[in-house]
């Protein structure tokens, strides 16, 4: 069925190395490839310095990437592209970062941080649509029409996360990247931000990458997941298959770490810890491999034969 | 049985003058620690939970004012006996006798509480030689034996890295190698794994735990995570707008909370075994501690308040004989209110799984 469906995002084989010398470099994504539908949420988990957010970063042209190609709605998007190319990109593909405190401007009221977008793509002719469009956006996010003429600073961090989401949904983007946009929060003000971003996802049919390291609350918002483990993307699927049978083990060793609110079995449960030198699991070799329906893993043959005998 | 108490909190109120005006952090807070045990104080940024224990500590900033109160701190380590009010230790008293000897602090940035430029073999002797003066030889032994201890392989290799040489999770191992340095009775973890990925905050509360079974340290908690409390707490203190709404018994907080508010933060984790479209969540954001209050603080975001929340402010009801709740839904002519159906049924839900799963 998604076959028929043309990707809004397509990453192929997407390489990021950084040279940190003559003679060595960090492989921070090495080899990654996954679409996003229009509409959809694609979680994107894994540790620190698994290449998470390297690959948002990549895709919305912050880095050059070292090789490999990145598709947007049917354009190539990475290497040298036209002005004009640009600046589809810069009103379709918007980004929202983890801390909504380092990423507004505090000389600038929240008018003028969430119209910056405007301003620059010459959007509006008018002040009174300028501010139109404002109110509506942050009527969208939960914020009142008094809060635009306050400062950064007299926010509170979830109101400020939505800040920062107002200003991404006011370019009427196709896709949006979530950096962590949740981490820095505390976890009843989380909830209020995924509800928000699911409920605008169903008003505007935005594409969401959204990247955390957070399985619990990736599963809530995201339609299909990726699970990134040092720049290999190790295991992706739908949010279903993830969940109800992970292949991989350095999946499971995320799953075994999401602590529940239970005291008695949580106090014997020790984590399943994953080490890939101990498990001599080498990711160059292996392949991906088709589970089911859109359920991958990277693996050799042998490998993912006893993982799936593992789990089951 | 009697439990020895190493910590007693009693009536502590404190404030904060800003340009704003004055901010009342804390407002009589009462809370224990017993020998041996875990307490978590769990609540949203700005609730005063990291007040509470930065004041146990001596390390208020200058614009903080202790209003009342009295923290007692009994214990008797190697023939030193020590039964004091801690508040009335001078700031230099507690340097020399409290700080990092009796009482240790793991903070949340591991790279912001190291020394960028010391190895991390002189900094884990560092408080030793200051406290104890410990020999060279034998701080150094005892460093190496408190990095295997804190699970970091090759510790006599490791004495010489930099804390930059070490990854986030490793840097953490290492504070906690310095906090337990000086063999404190009390160790007090300030969100110790929220900078941390969820597989290495796992490692890490399982290295606290077993560091506990091993020597026998008090520890207090501070998160805003109750996946993390479950783990590893005895007793939780639940704390919103400065005042402690919520204690008890681990079992007794997730399996049978009384407040809304703790009904709230347990209904916002979610859940891996069910499939709402929407998370719940509490209304409103936490309680702006420079208005002042009147009647229960935690009233406008709470769906079940009554009236009298607007009003009077809820004294601490006794549920049982460890669990209190601060809430008139407790009181005799409260109409009956109890928590929301969805979050019922994942406690049943996990009542199973004990029965199942453990139990005997």
């Amino acid at each position: 069925m998604e076959e028929n469906k043309k990707p809004l995002l397509e990453v192929k084989d997407l390489k990021q190395h950084f040279k940190l010398g003559r003679k060595f470099s960090v492989k921070a994504v090495d080899g990654v490839s996954f679409r996003i539908y229009p509409g959809e949420t694609y979680g994107l988990v894994g540790e620190s310095g698994s290449g998470k957010s390297t690959i948002g970063r990549s895709v919305i042209r912050l880095y050059e990437p070292t090789s490999g190609e990145v598709w947007f709605q049917g354009i190539k998007i990475s290497g040298r592209i036209s002005a004009e190319e640009t600046k589809r990109l810069r009103t379709n593909m918007q980004m929202i970062f983890q801390d909504p405190m380092a990423c507004l401007n505090p000389r600038k009221k929240i008018l003028d941080i969430v119209a910056q977008g405007l301003d620059i793509h010459h959007m509006c002719s008018t002040q009174e649509e300028r501010e139109k469009r404002v109110y509506r956006i942050l009527d969208m996010v939960g914020l009142s029409r008094e809060h635009a003429n306050r400062y950064p600073h007299q926010f509170s961090g979830g109101q400020r996360q939505r800040i920062g989401i107002a200003r991404a949904l006011i370019m009427k983007p196709e896709l949006i990247i979530a950096d962590e946009a949740i981490s820095a929060l505390d976890v009843s003000i989380q909830a209020q931000v995924v509800n928000l971003m699911k409920e605008i996802q169903k008003q505007t049919k935005t594409a969401i990458l959204f990247i955390a390291h957070d399985l619990s609350m990736v599963k809530y918002i995201s339609d299909r997941i990726g699970v990134l483990h040092l720049g290999h993307l190790v295991e992706t699927g739908t949010t279903e298959e993830i969940f109800s049978k992970p292949v991989h083990p350095y999946t499971r060793s995320l799953l075994s770490a999401i602590p529940q609110p239970d005291p008695v079995s949580e106090r014997k449960r020790t984590a399943y810890v994953y080490d890939v030198k101990e498990l001599g699991i080498d990711y160059m070799a292996g392949v991906e491999h088709h589970v089911e329906g859109q359920h991958y893993v990277l693996g050799t043959e042998t490998e993912v034969e006893r993982w799936v005998t593992e789990s089951f | 049985m009697n439990k020895d108490k190493v910590l007693s909190i009693r009536d502590l109120s404190i404030s904060f003058q800003t340009t704003a005006g004055e901010v009342n952090a804390i407002r009589g807070v009462d809370l224990d620690l017993y020998q041996g045990e875990t307490l978590a104080i769990v609540g949203e940024s700005g609730s005063g939970k990291s007040v509470t224990v930065k004041a146990i500590m001596g390390i208020l900033s200058g614009n903080g004012k202790i209003k009342s109160g009295t923290i007692h701190f009994t214990s008797r380590k190697s023939g030193e006996e020590v039964n004091e009010n801690l508040l009335r230790f001078s700031k230099k008293e507690m340097r020399r006798r409290i700080n990092g000897r009796r009482i240790a602090m793991v903070f949340q940035d591991p790279m912001t509480s190291l020394n960028p430029t010391m190895t991390i073999g002189s900094q884990i002797m560092e408080g030793m030689r200051y406290h104890y003066k410990t020999s060279k030889k034998e701080a150094y032994d005892k460093a190496v034996r408190l990095l295997d201890l804190v699970g970091i392989t090759e510790p006599e290799k490791r004495m010489k890295s930099y804390p930059h040489q070490l990854s986030g999770g490793m840097r953490q191992r290492v504070v906690i190698a310095i906090a337990l340095s000086c063999d404190p009775e009390i160790l007090i973890c300030d969100e110790p794994t929220t900078a941390l990925d969820v597989t290495i905050q796992a490692k890490i509360l399982e290295l606290i735990k077993e560091i506990q079974e091993k020597t026998g340290i008090s520890v207090i908690y501070i998160t805003h995570d109750l996946g993390v409390v479950a783990k590893v707490a005895d007793y939780v203190a639940v704390m919103y707008a400065g005042k402690v709404v919520e204690k008890g018994l681990s079992e007794e907080i997730f399996y049978d909370p009384r407040h809304p508010y703790t009904w709230g933060l347990l209904s916002a984790m979610p859940d891996l075994d069910t499939d709402d479209e929407v998370l719940y969540t509490i209304p409103g954001s936490p309680f702006n501690l420079l208005n002042k209050t009147e009647g229960d603080a935690f009233a406008e975001r709470n769906r079940f308040a009554l009236n009298i929340d607007y009003r009077l402010e809820p004294p601490m009801f006794q549920v049982t004989e460890t669990h209190y709740a601060a809430t008139w839904l407790l009181h005799e002519n409260a109409p009956a209110v109890s928590m929301p159906e969805a979050l019922k049924e994942r406690i049943k839900r996990l009542g199973k799984e004990v029965e199942f799963g453990g139990g005997k």
